[in-house]
């Protein structure tokens, strides 16, 4: 993912050099639109980057795993909120719902179901912290340079009709990434399917004892290694009854 | 608006993110710094498709749909990826990353099995429990 | 049939037999005894029709050329003359004796199979050796006779000494193969052919270019499987295969090729007066020592052993006089009392449960358990002796006044001094063969002391044998020395009165004196009890015998060797017999020679591999081991530290792209 995002950079930074001028030319029919004298959604967005940026980095330190997962709904929260700045709502929406409403939830079910320790705990950071540390930072630091050495001079039109209006986003996707779209939802599917075989057969696992037991007590004294032969046929319909 | 803006927030969510892959202990945790990094790119996307469709040089809202995509991507993920921690947690009674260490060198001489046997146990005890 | 087709047959099948008896052996145990015993006869049957055919008449040559193989041509020949036939028949009979002795003796052998394939395959070399026309395809049974002679003699490899003496055996034949060879491509080269018909008659035009270095390579090969004076120390290690194979070695296989060979090419050494001196010097001491060193010995097989290379003696020595028809007639007789003592030996060894003439004489009543072998030993050892009429006197005095007639000058194609020589040997060697014949037959079977063991009666199979080759023993020299002439070379056998009487009355002293020797000690016998005899008993004679060779060493201190005061020969030799029993210390001089110092020389190649070639090794191992354990380190197994490394690795290629990209 790194790797797919540093060489997009790095193809934007080429790209960025080649259209320099062009850029320049448009800016400069636009106006002048310096850093020092930022327009109002320029404030917004920036104080609403803060508070997410801030928000994710409480997010990766804090040392309380529940908290972590609070500070994620703040962060994926600000950044509904600058997809609103960018004229996107509709993704904007749909990131709240999915994000804020879903993943997070499953994030905490996920904590819940590990026993995840509420309160603070010392060792949330591993071994490796200084490592991580040094390589975000240098990230960070060639990813920003790039960044601003390219795109400082672009301007973002945000007048006229929203360009990720609900109608403009449908319209697209039903038209030009139908197919893409289809894939998608096979894409899904079958990561439905794993994710119920996975948790499936864990649950298989974890329901053999007892039953294992309960045929032990009844027929037979001991059965050995019957618990590497669970008995398929009747788990399912075990855990059918037990629900 | 300076596209600028979004970009180094993106940049700067992104290597977050990326921290927290590498020091976070709790595989959850870094499922959670994964989400990050993914909403990072797509902060990206979104704010180079605004700038792309309203300067006329694209059309067809790509970034946009691409973000959709990811999002749905993104929320299989973490569905596929919670189902692993937990069968991990079962099996192992741990959800912590650096204890997983199966595939170091010389580890074949302990005898995975035995290791996985024993946290096979500890699991039906806590089942049982 | 024509008589060449017989004579291919008579090699043949006894090899086709071994070949048989090699892949039936596993799968049909009962057609083992069978394909060892009917081949063998067969050819020997086949061996007296060519004889008959022949008839001492013109030799029958034969050849043919299967490919082009060089500048010297070898030929698939055949060359049978009188002494051809005569010698492919006493092959024939020691052999098929041998082999019908051996499904008595090796009854319950579980390796019979194997045993009797390579007895049969022994017998066809030899026979091969016999008739061959050809000096390469000589060669071929030569080494396969050495071959069979290492797996026969080792046959109870369970036993040290017979896995020693087997190796021992190999290589000494070997050592004296390799001049032999050499010698052989040497006249070859002269002669411009491996054929014996056209080597003589490029001998007989003086078209020799190096004689005596020829017949020196030669006779380096001819020692070695002769059993001649330096080359002899294998021949009574040897006894510790099983008696049978013993017998056939000894009487007609392979120390007869030797004495053959040179008898085939007798010309080639007469064409140098040195190697027939040397000849006769090999032949003296040969003589002269087998007899005192088989007057020493404790193990009854090695004393005929060492009576072995005393006869082969008498061979050489005739041959040394240049005179091959003595030779052959001694071969003959020699083949048929020899045989028969070894197979007589092998009964009383079963009988007596032990091969330790000191325990027999410390026991009573052998000669009625095994009357059989009793009386036909004493026919052998009269024939050893060369007391009249038996065989042995006949071919004996050929070989002596043969000897003498060179000595008195009387021909010119053998130097006077190997004459001499002969004599003188041939005549002290018979004193000491009489001295060692009494010495045998009176410990055998004139023992005092307890009751012998009852094991009940021999085999059939082993005493038939023995009355038959009694026969030969008996009367072969008698009724065959006025029609043998015809045969060879036309030479009279005829003994002449001097030697007989000279020889038969050195034999009786040498008999007299030992008898007299052993009234003298045998008293001595109860005094010091001796004794050790196989575990097994009622085992069959291969089992008894080869517990019996085991045991001696530990038992009496040596294989040859007993602390027997009542032995008649320590008063015979005095002094002399400590060294005559070790064979005259020549094992301990080879080993102080030769073996030590390859020994030393394997040791220190052996320090050069392990300390410096090793250490090399190592060293180059080093570094990549060191590398590994660092690179190993490095697998700790979590992930977020490699995941941490390839990112790290990332961002430095990304800020390296970007620099060069932009130009910085």
């Amino acid at each position: 993912m790194t790797l797919i995002a540093a060489t997009a950079t790095a193809a934007h930074a080429t790209a960025a050099q080649a259209t320099a001028a062009h850029t320049a030319a448009t800016t400069a029919a636009g106006g002048t639109h310096g850093f020092l004298s930022p327009t109002g959604v320029e404030i917004a967005f920036l104080l609403v980057g803060l508070a997410t940026f801030g928000a994710a980095l409480v997010t990766v330190s804090t040392r309380q795993l529940v908290h972590a997962a609070l500070w994620l709904v703040v962060a994926l929260g600000g950044l509904a909120i600058e997809y609103l700045l960018l004229t996107a709502e509709f993704i904007a929406w749909v990131q709240v719902l999915i994000y804020v409403g879903s993943v997070v939830v499953l994030l905490l079910f996920g904590l819940m179901l590990t026993r995840a320790p509420i309160g603070r705990s010392p060792d949330a950071d591993s071994g490796n912290r200084w490592a991580a540390l040094t390589v975000a930072v240098a990230a960070a630091a060639a990813l920003v340079w790039v960044v601003v050495d390219a795109f400082r001079t672009t301007w973002i039109d945000l007048g006229g009709p929203a360009a990720g209006s609900t109608a403009v986003t449908g319209a697209s996707l039903f038209q030009n990434w139908v197919l893409p779209f289809e894939a998608l939802s096979v894409l899904l599917l079958a990561a439905l399917v794993g994710a119920i075989v996975l948790s499936r057969k864990a649950k298989a696992e974890m329901s053999s004892p007892p039953v294992n037991s309960r045929a032990a007590t009844g027929s037979s004294p001991s059965v050995p290694d019957s618990r590497n032969h669970p008995i398929e046929g009747n788990s399912p319909a075990e855990q059918e009854g037990a629900r | 608006m300076h596209l600028a803006y979004p970009a180094v927030l993106s940049a700067l969510l992104f290597c977050t993110g990326l921290y927290g892959v590498l020091a976070r202990r709790n595989a959850i945790l870094v499922l959670m710094s994964v989400e990050l990094m993914l909403n990072a790119v797509n902060l990206n996307l979104v704010a180079f498709d605004v700038w792309l469709s309203k300067a006329a040089r694209d059309t067809l809202h790509s970034g946009q749909a691409l973000t959709l995509f990811t999002i749905a991507i993104a929320a299989a993920e973490i569905g596929i990826g919670l189902a692993i921690v937990l069968a991990v947690y079962r099996n192992r009674g741990t959800s912590d990353i650096d204890k997983l260490r199966d595939s170091a060198e010389g580890h074949e001489s302990d005898g995975p099995d035995s290791n996985a046997l024993a946290a096979e146990e500890t699991g039906k005890a806590e089942a049982a429990a | 049939m024509t008589t060449t087709t017989l004579a291919l047959l008579v090699p043949l099948l006894p090899f086709l037999g071994a070949a048989a008896g090699l892949l039936l052996g596993r799968t049909a145990p009962g057609f083992v005894r069978p394909l060892a015993v009917l081949p063998v006869l067969a050819s020997l049957v086949l061996a007296v029709l060519v004889a008959v055919r022949q008839g001492g008449d013109q030799a029958i040559d034969a050849a043919t050329e299967l490919t082009p193989t060089g500048s010297v041509p070898i030929e698939l020949a055949l060359h049978i003359d009188g002494f051809a036939a005569l010698v492919a028949i006493l092959v024939g009979v020691v052999a098929t004796c041998v082999q019908i002795y051996s499904t008595g003796y090796l009854r319950d052998d579980p390796r019979y199979p194997s045993y009797a394939a390579l007895v049969s395959l022994f017998t066809s070399a030899m026979l091969l050796v016999v008739y061959s026309g050809d000096l390469i395809v000589l060669l071929v049974g030569w080494e396969v006779m050495g071959i069979c002679s290492y797996f026969l003699v080792g046959h109870y490899w369970e036993t040290p000494q017979a896995r020693a003496a087997s190796i021992k055996a190999f290589l000494v034949t070997k050592l004296g193969d390799v001049p032999f060879l050499i010698g052989l491509f040497a006249l070859a080269t002269d002669a411009g052919s491996f054929r014996i018909t056209k080597v003589l008659d490029t001998v007989a035009s003086g078209g020799l270019n190096h004689p005596t270095l020829i017949a020196l390579l030669l006779l380096a090969g001819v020692a070695g499987k002769s059993a001649q004076f330096p080359l002899h120390t294998w021949l009574p290690d040897a006894m510790a295969g099983p008696t049978p194979v013993s017998a056939l070695i000894h009487a007609a296989t392979m120390v007869a090729a030797g004495v053959y060979f040179i008898a085939r090419l007798l010309p080639v050494f007469e064409a140098s007066r040195a190697a027939m001196v040397v000849l006769a010097v090999m032949a003296a001491v040969t003589m002269v020592g087998s007899g005192l060193a088989a007057l020493a010995q404790d193990d009854i097989k090695r004393v005929l052993a060492y009576s072995t290379m005393g006869q082969l003696g008498y061979m050489t020595g005739a041959l040394a006089v240049g005179d091959r028809g003595a030779a052959v007639f001694h071969l003959l007789s020699h083949g048929a009392f020899k045989a028969l003592l070894f197979l007589a030996a092998g009964v009383i060894i079963h009988a007596a449960g032990t091969n330790s003439l000191a325990t027999m004489s410390r026991m009573q009543g052998l000669r009625e358990r095994i009357p059989d072998a009793y009386w036909t030993m004493t026919v052998a050892l009269l024939a050893l002796a060369a007391i009249p009429p038996f065989s042995g006197f006949f071919s004996k005095e050929s070989v002596l006044s043969a000897a003498e007639h060179v000595a008195t000058g009387h021909t010119g194609h053998a130097p006077g001094a190997a004459g001499w020589i002969t004599l003188v040997a041939g005549l002290l060697t018979a004193v000491l063969t009489a001295a060692y014949a009494m010495r045998l037959w009176l410990l055998a079977f004139h023992g005092r002391g307890v009751e012998a063991p009852d094991h009940g009666r021999q085999p059939l199979t082993m005493t038939v044998v023995l009355w038959v080759l009694a026969v030969p023993s008996l009367a072969l020299g008698g009724l065959a020395y006025r029609s043998l002439p015809e045969w060879f070379d036309g030479r009279d056998l005829t003994p002449t009165l001097t030697t007989s009487v000279l020889g038969t009355g050195v034999a009786l002293v040498g008999g007299i004196a030992t008898y007299a020797a052993w009234r003298h000690t045998t008293a001595l016998a109860s005094h010091v009890p001796l004794g050790a005899v196989a575990a097994h008993p009622e085992g069959d004679a291969g089992r008894v015998e080869a517990e019996a060779i085991a045991s001696h060493a530990p038992a009496y201190g040596g294989v040859a060797y007993a602390p027997d005061p009542a032995d008649p020969a320590r008063l015979l030799l005095g002094p002399l017999h400590r060294h005559a029993a070790v064979g005259f210390h020549l094992d301990a001089v080879y080993a102080a020679l030769f073996v030590r110092p390859v020994q030393a020389g394997a040791s220190l190649v052996r320090f050069l591999d392990r300390e410096v070639v090793e250490t090399y090794v190592r060293g180059a191992g080093a570094l990549p081991r060191l590398l590994g354990a660092a690179v190993r380190r490095a697998q700790t197994g979590n992930v977020q530290t490699y995941v941490s490394a390839l990112l790290a690795g990332t961002v430095v290629l990304a800020v390296a792209v970007l620099l060069v990209a932009t130009g910085a």
